[in-house]
């Protein structure tokens, strides 16, 4: 029965294509020697000599670089707590209002919530730059985390903790040593997702950001609302490639350890 | 996992930081934004009045509460600017919707056509472009759309048009860049549904004489619905607030509702009109939210 019709090899094709030509096409004008897009002027990398004497966006990039790594490793944590409340402690009171507070952020506008936490740094008066970024990417990468480790942890067999516990573990030793090294797959996607969440955020950083903490983001943004530029294709094609290695490293990491025997099972 | 009473201390740690961060950064933050609507814009540090100050003790609470004022929203509900915005963002949102569920659905139904080693890399291949960053895919299709850019030079060269149409800045390039960006959000969920299907009823149908269209309609299309209810509403609520799209790609024509928010905000400096403009927003938005909520929290106790 599984066959592919005529009908669906084009839907694919295509598909995929839409996916992917954009950002070949950008990849490839990045290495045009034309300033004109209308122009080949050959293969060059001068677009990205260019971006080597570019402070200010070197220095965005190292600012977003350090937002995505704390952001993600605290929203990690609080994600990974958030989930295990939600599947193992059962109807716990408020969990409505737990509940809806992981999902809403999911798909509330981004200007809505950027809004909504600048106004909150003004309320309690804090001076607004890097670690107000932080606490903003923190926020939202949680519940993008707490949703992915939940449906690692909600297929996860439930017998084995209750071994360790009858065996003698605390709950804290049965979750380190059992539950953690179990879920660790998902929680290293999810770890890579906020990270990249993080990095690529525009909206709410733009809201949350002060003073000296310019983010690799707006900085593009920026530079990108003046029109297309070739330095800007070199930019980007850069952020691709580090994006799309990361991730191809990742998922060969991952089926390294599925093939040592850790179940892993389609994880994002 | 079931706890002893000596490990409930334990327990509640684990529930009640992740919760306390979300009820500060999350909760709060909106009780904020519905504080700054009823207020007034004020030119001052911070710019707007009335501003909480305990300093006063009661005498400044009742200060406080009788300086918000429901001018914003009148002021809202008056202007045809705001209200034609609204409009158009929804009506923009739906329509990007739909042709996404066109777009989306055959993609997805392919998917699960094709033999099992190939759909896991074809699932790779749609999450691929979600990792990018999304500025970044837009700016990509400013150059394809660029007046001399790679599309017209295509469409020049194969003789399709006489002269170069233009893209940008019109709501054609809106619509590309939010099929564009929005894809992989539409196309998983209902792979994940579609894929599901139990094929013995589709073998079913197909002993008992069904052409294959009529079985697609009867018996495909109605099993996927849990799938194309909740791919729609992950694309249209955050389109609905979109910014970075029509701001890049589009014209004054497509002034939407998140572009209004972030212009009170930043070019106008008034607050308080951008908060009430948020909340009306999540008024708005707050039936689909829930909708959304019960569909995955029903997904998630089916699994």
């Amino acid at each position: 029965m599984r066959r592919l019709s005529a009908f669906n090899v084009p839907a694919l094709v295509l598909g995929i294509a839409f996916l992917y030509l954009p950002i070949v096409i950008l990849i490839v004008y990045s290495f045009n020697a034309s300033r004109l897009v209308a122009v080949w002027g050959g293969w060059s990398m001068r677009w990205y000599a260019a971006l080597a004497q570019d402070a200010a966006l070197l220095q965005a990039a190292s600012v977003s670089f350090r937002i995505a790594l704390v952001s993600a490793c605290v929203a990690t944590c609080l994600g990974t707590l958030a989930a295990t409340a939600l599947v193992r402690f059962g109807r716990f009171r408020g969990r409505l209002l737990f509940t809806a507070m992981i999902y809403a952020p999911l798909v509330m506008p981004e200007v809505i919530t950027g809004l909504s936490m600048l106004l909150l740094f003004v309320a309690i008066s804090v001076d607004r730059g890097f670690w107000t970024v932080v606490i903003a990417h923190t926020t939202m990468a949680t519940c993008f985390v707490a949703v992915i480790v939940q449906s690692r942890l909600v297929d996860f067999d439930e017998s084995l903790e209750e071994a360790a516990m009858d065996l003698g573990a605390s709950p804290g030793q049965t979750f380190l040593l059992v539950t953690l090294p179990l879920i660790f797959p998902a929680i290293a996607a999810s770890w890579m997702l906020a990270f990249a969440l993080s990095l690529d955020d525009l909206v709410i950083a733009s809201f949350t950001t002060g003073p000296g903490a310019t983010t690799l983001p707006i900085r593009i943004y920026s530079e990108v609302r003046l029109g297309v530029s070739p330095e800007m294709n070199a930019v980007c094609s850069i952020v691709v490639a580090v994006v799309g290695i990361a991730v191809i490293a990742a998922s060969i990491l991952t089926k390294l350890n599925a093939a040592r025997g850790a179940p892993v099972r389609g994880e994002p | 996992m079931k706890l002893r009473p000596q490990h409930w201390r334990l327990t509640g740690l684990v529930t009640w930081i992740p919760y306390a961060w979300l009820v500060a950064f999350f909760l709060l933050p909106f009780l904020i934004v519905l504080k700054m609507s009823l207020s007034q814009s004020a030119i001052a540090q911070p710019p707007y009045t009335p501003v909480f100050d305990l300093s006063f003790g009661w005498s400044g609470v009742m200060a406080f509460f009788a300086g918000l004022s429901l001018d914003n929203f009148i002021f809202l509900g008056s202007d045809p600017l705001y209200v034609v915005s609204y409009m158009k963002s929804l009506q923009i949102a739906a329509f990007a919707t739909l042709l996404l569920l066109l777009i989306g659905y055959p993609i997805a139904y392919a998917m699960t056509r094709a033999p099992r080693r190939l759909q896991a890399v074809l699932v790779v291949l749609v999450i691929l472009p979600f990792w990018t960053s999304f500025l970044i895919r837009i700016y990509a299709w400013m150059n394809i759309l660029q007046h001399d850019g790679p599309l017209n030079q295509l469409l020049l060269a194969l003789h399709i048009v006489p002269e170069p149409p233009t893209w940008l800045s019109t709501n054609t390039a809106v619509y590309i860049g939010m099929v564009y960006s929005y894809l992989p959000f539409m196309v998983l969920p209902l792979y994940a549904t579609l894929e599901k299907l139990d094929e013995s009823l589709l073998e079913a149908a197909a002993d008992l004489g069904c052409p294959r269209w009529r079985t697609f309609w009867a018996i495909t299309l109605p099993l996927s619905a849990p799938g194309v209810v909740a791919g729609s509403l992950l694309c249209f609520i955050p389109i609905v607030g979109e910014f970075v799209i029509p701001d890049l790609l589009g014209g004054s024509q497509t002034a939407m509702i998140g572009q209004a928010i972030w212009n009170e905000f930043f070019a106008n400096k008034d607050w308080p009109a951008a908060s009430a403009v948020a909340v009306v927003l999540v008024c708005l938005l707050v039936t689909p939210i829930v909708v959304f909520q019960n569909q995955t929290l029903r997904g998630m106790e089916r699994s």
